[in-house]
């Protein structure tokens, strides 16, 4: 993976912004000391790694302001992190850059349940968002699996998604404001406990560029009230395509689950050893949960059941309490973990139209014999946001290489189909050099020209998203 | 008139253009300040070029109209679940309501409160810059976070960063059955805390709208449940009961269909109770909480709140200043004399650095200036 040559002029002067750094926040929040920078060389894309030139842990929204000063007139580039979740490389430090930390703000501001929305500093986790307002019966759905870990920072600057988001939205639908800071240290308010922009969508513009417009540190969010209730029904299918037919057919019908899961053999053979979760001896399997009353779920689980009979289904089993509930979904919660006991693997996401999904199936399995590398597959298949897990050994010499390459054509292939190279973990510096498959050079341009305007100096995540090449002039002029 | 037949015509049309250019649709929501420009319509791109029932999208030429989309859609059973505002009646405009327009305006419905805006269901777009070139952003999926999102940015953008030819949409299936239920005569402050319980209830209120003068004169509160008709069954009964404290509730049942739309809610969606005044109409986006307190400093002025009280439609005396009235969120001037839109202006001023931003943005994207320059101030 190619990274910029760092600075040797910013390399050269460590200590002096060090010390500045240090004399705008208290000392211990500005970490330089190799030992301790070290659990910040690289995020949850663990196969690249670069010690940064510094870590600095602000407190407050002033204090980012102050960071982003000094790094500013110093010239340094900086890294915003919210846990270091990212599966692309969104949070990678260079030699010569200062990574800004927001996990030390974590305070609720405000909870507003007549207009709907929770106000938190940004560094606070997905879920414990959620958990500041369950108790009176709401929660906040995007949930994307490191919700344990994950912040709002980093959900907001990659637009995260989740398992449920087919009827509740990703990121950019449920959010409502946004305090940010921008490179030269300017404090951005940006919406509120109101709807919708008067001007243009800065939102909607700033969610999803992975920190490269500007360092979020506090959010407005949508809250919702809990349904009433939630069941899972479980169906086997005989091969992927009859699965992604019957997937189609779920949505056609009216009926809008929350979620659509989705798992070929590989994957069930291995969570089933792992987690003994009853699964099926089956091709495909989907997890399609609604949700209602009691009544309005038997009523939309017979709707789905009668559609999943007319593709003849291997099993079909619905769940009838929260136990059977919980092993239906304990084989798909644990597939991430249970894949990883098996070997090493890349998991990919690129998105699909979801009529495309029997086809791309197809030809992903054809893709893992000619390359030799297993792939097994679980995604969210309702809204066509495929997961091939690629499995390899790092240990093995060149394998990670040609998994790489294997991505590659796996993503050239979800574009070709009509898709996209990323649904919900974002560019980083992982699909970076993909982004010619999917843009034209003047699509990019379009993209690159809205970060002049708001990091003219091209100094915030530099390095990410947009192909090296791309940016090499914007980013030698900084 | 410029008229453009396709993408390429458009490109050529701006690329050519040697003043300015005052971009539309069909016409229909001349929200903005003045724009002296030639004037282009993207109505002659034209046309729905993919629908997939099956994948819930739907893709269009700009300029094709609302309703032939709109038509497509119920064949199928489905819809623009944004529910997009007509403005016929409020500014009394003629024509055809575009597609493009509909998402260059971010234009929603009461439906917005629970399902989401225009934007929210926008996946990709195909548009031309200031200079001619022709970019595309998003695509036809559903989760798409590959490189920044020009697709929010370019909704309800109003044709100041690029001219719309071609938009991606999410679609919805319809609802087999809507539930209304009617409360009569609360204030507004009481009608606001009723629509926030309602909204705060796990049975998915779709609509939540508020009149203090009703169509026969007295206050009324319309909560609205869509979906299976079992399931709105169900739900109005246990709605009813959970807004016991609040008076009696008369519940309007109705399987979805063409009479549907004489439930109200498009009167609500197009505010048509501010239709042919002499009024202006003014459009506030604030939070739902914060409405009775905007209603009262309005003193005489007649409203209509949707979204739960999160947007009042305002017929205030002419020339008046109604921004004054609201600490926080946006007010726009929808419907006023030239004088009163140059002096008040149209849109919130925004604060630094986001109005710099937006002039930056407007520089990249359009450097001579074609597009609408001035419309958005």
């Amino acid at each position: 993976m190619d990274m910029p040559a760092p600075s040797h002029d910013v390399l050269n002067r460590k200590s002096r912004i060090v010390d500045r750094l240090k004399n705008a926040l208290s000392v211990e929040h500005v970490k330089s000391d190799p030992v301790e920078t070290r659990a910040y060389e690289c995020d949850a894309l663990a196969a690249y790694a670069c010690q940064p030139l510094c870590v600095v842990l602000p407190g407050s929204t002033g204090e980012v302001a102050d960071v982003l000063r000094i790094c500013s007139e110093e010239r340094v580039p900086v890294v915003p992190r919210g846990s270091g979740t990212s599966l692309a490389g969104g949070a990678m430090p260079t030699s010569d850059c200062v990574v800004l930390g927001v996990s030390r703000m974590t305070r609720v501001l405000e909870v507003d349940y007549e207009c709907r929305c929770i106000r938190v500093e940004a560094g606070r986790t997905n879920l414990s968002v959620t958990g500041a307002v369950e108790e009176d019966g709401f929660f906040y759905a995007p949930d994307p699996s490191s919700q344990l870990a994950c912040t709002i920072a980093g959900n907001v600057a990659m637009n995260a998604g989740g398992a449920h988001c087919l009827k509740y939205g990703v990121t950019t639908n449920n959010l409502l404001g946004l305090t940010m800071v921008t490179m030269d240290g300017s404090v951005v308010e940006i919406g509120g406990a109101h709807m919708d922009a008067s001007g243009y969508d800065w939102l909607g513009l700033v969610c999803g560029s992975e920190g490269q417009l500007g360092v979020v540190t506090e959010a407005t969010l949508r809250i919702l009230p809990r349904p009433e209730g939630a069941m899972p029904m479980l169906i086997g299918f005989a091969s992927p395509e009859v699965a992604g037919a019957c997937v189609s057919d779920i949505i056609r019908a009216g009926v809008l689950p929350v979620a659509i899961e989705y798992m070929d053999r590989k994957v069930i053979e291995v969570v089933e050893s792992f987690s003994q979760a009853g699964y099926p001896d089956c091709e495909a399997l989907l997890i399609v949960e609604v949700e209602g009353s009691p009544a309005e779920i038997d009523d939309q689980l017979g709707i789905i059941g009668d559609i999943a009979r007319r593709h003849d289904p291997i099993e079909l089993r619905e769940a009838r309490d929260a136990d059977d509930a919980a092993r239906i979904w304990l084989g798909r919660k644990s597939a991430f973990g249970a894949m990883g006991q098996l070997n090493d693997y890349m998991c990919l996401d690129g998105t699909i139209p979801v009529s495309e999904l029997p086809r791309v199936l197809k030809r992903i399995g054809a893709l893992s014999r000619q390359y030799g590398l297993d792939i097994g597959n679980v995604f969210h298949a309702g809204d066509g946001n495929m997961h091939p897990l690629i499995l390899f050994n790092a240990n093995s010499p060149g394998e990670l290489e040609t998994c790489e390459v294997l991505g590659a054509e796996i993503l050239k292939l979800c574009v070709e189909a009509g898709g996209c190279l990323t649904g919900e973990h974002g560019v980083g510096i992982e699909k970076r050099d993909l982004m010619h498959v999917q843009f034209d050079p003047a699509d990019l341009e379009a993209q690159m020209n809205v970060k002049d305007v708001l990091d003219p100096a091209w100094l915030l995540n530099p390095a990410k998203v947009f192909p090296l090449g791309a940016t090499a002039t914007r980013r030698a002029a900084a | 008139m410029l008229i453009p037949a396709d993408e390429r015509e458009l490109a050529e049309a701006v690329s050519g253009a040697a003043r300015p250019l005052a971009v539309r649709g069909g016409g229909t929501r001349p929200v903005g300040h003045p724009v002296d420009g030639d004037d282009l319509t993207v109505a002659g791109l034209s046309g729905i070029t993919l629908y997939e029932p099956g994948a819930l999208t739907l893709i269009a030429r700009a300029g094709t109209p609302l309703v032939e989309i709109q038509a497509a859609l119920a064949a199928e059973g489905q819809m623009l679940a944004f529910e997009p505002m007509d403005h016929r009646t409020l500014l009394g405009t003629s024509g055809e309501p575009t597609i493009g327009g509909t998402v260059a305006a971010n234009a929603s419905g009461p439906r917005r409160v629970r399902a989401g805006a225009c934007r929210d269901f926008l996946l990709g777009v195909r548009f031309v810059d200031g200079r001619g070139k022709i970019i595309k952003n998003g695509g036809r999926v559903m989760k798409n976070v590959t490189g920044y999102d020009l697709v929010r940015l370019m909704a309800g953008s109003r044709g100041t960063l690029g001219i719309l030819s071609e938009v991606c949409l999410k679609v919805l299936p319809r609802p087999e059955s809507t539930a209304v239920l009617l409360l009569a005569g609360l204030a507004v402050d009481v009608a606001v805390r009723a629509m926030s319980a309602a909204l705060n209830s796990p049975y998915e209120v779709s609509g939540a709208a508020h009149v203090p003068v009703g169509l026969d004169g007295d206050p009324v509160t319309m909560i609205r449940l869509e979906g299976f008709e079992a399931s709105i069954a169900y739900r109005a009964e246990r709605l009813t009961d959970h807004l016991a404290e609040f008076g009696p509730v008369e519940i309007e049942r109705r399987t979805e269909g063409p009479e549907s739309a004489t439930a109200g809610w498009a009167w609500i969606r197009d505010v048509e109770a501010h239709g042919g005044t002499g009024e202006d109409v003014w459009r506030f986006s604030i939070p739902p909480r914060e409405a009775p307190a905007l209603v009262e400093s309005l003193g005489d002025a007649r409203v209509v709140l949707d979204w739960g009280g999160g947007l009042v439609w305002a017929a205030v005396e002419p020339g008046c200043d109604a921004r004054r009235s609201i600490s926080s969120g946006h007010a726009t001037i929808i419907r006023a004399e030239d004088e009163t839109r140059n002096r008040l202006g149209v849109f919130q001023p925004e604060p630094e650095p986001l109005a710099t931003f937006a002039e930056g943005l407007r520089r990249k994207f359009d450097p001579e200036g074609i597009l609408n320059p001035g419309l958005m101030g």
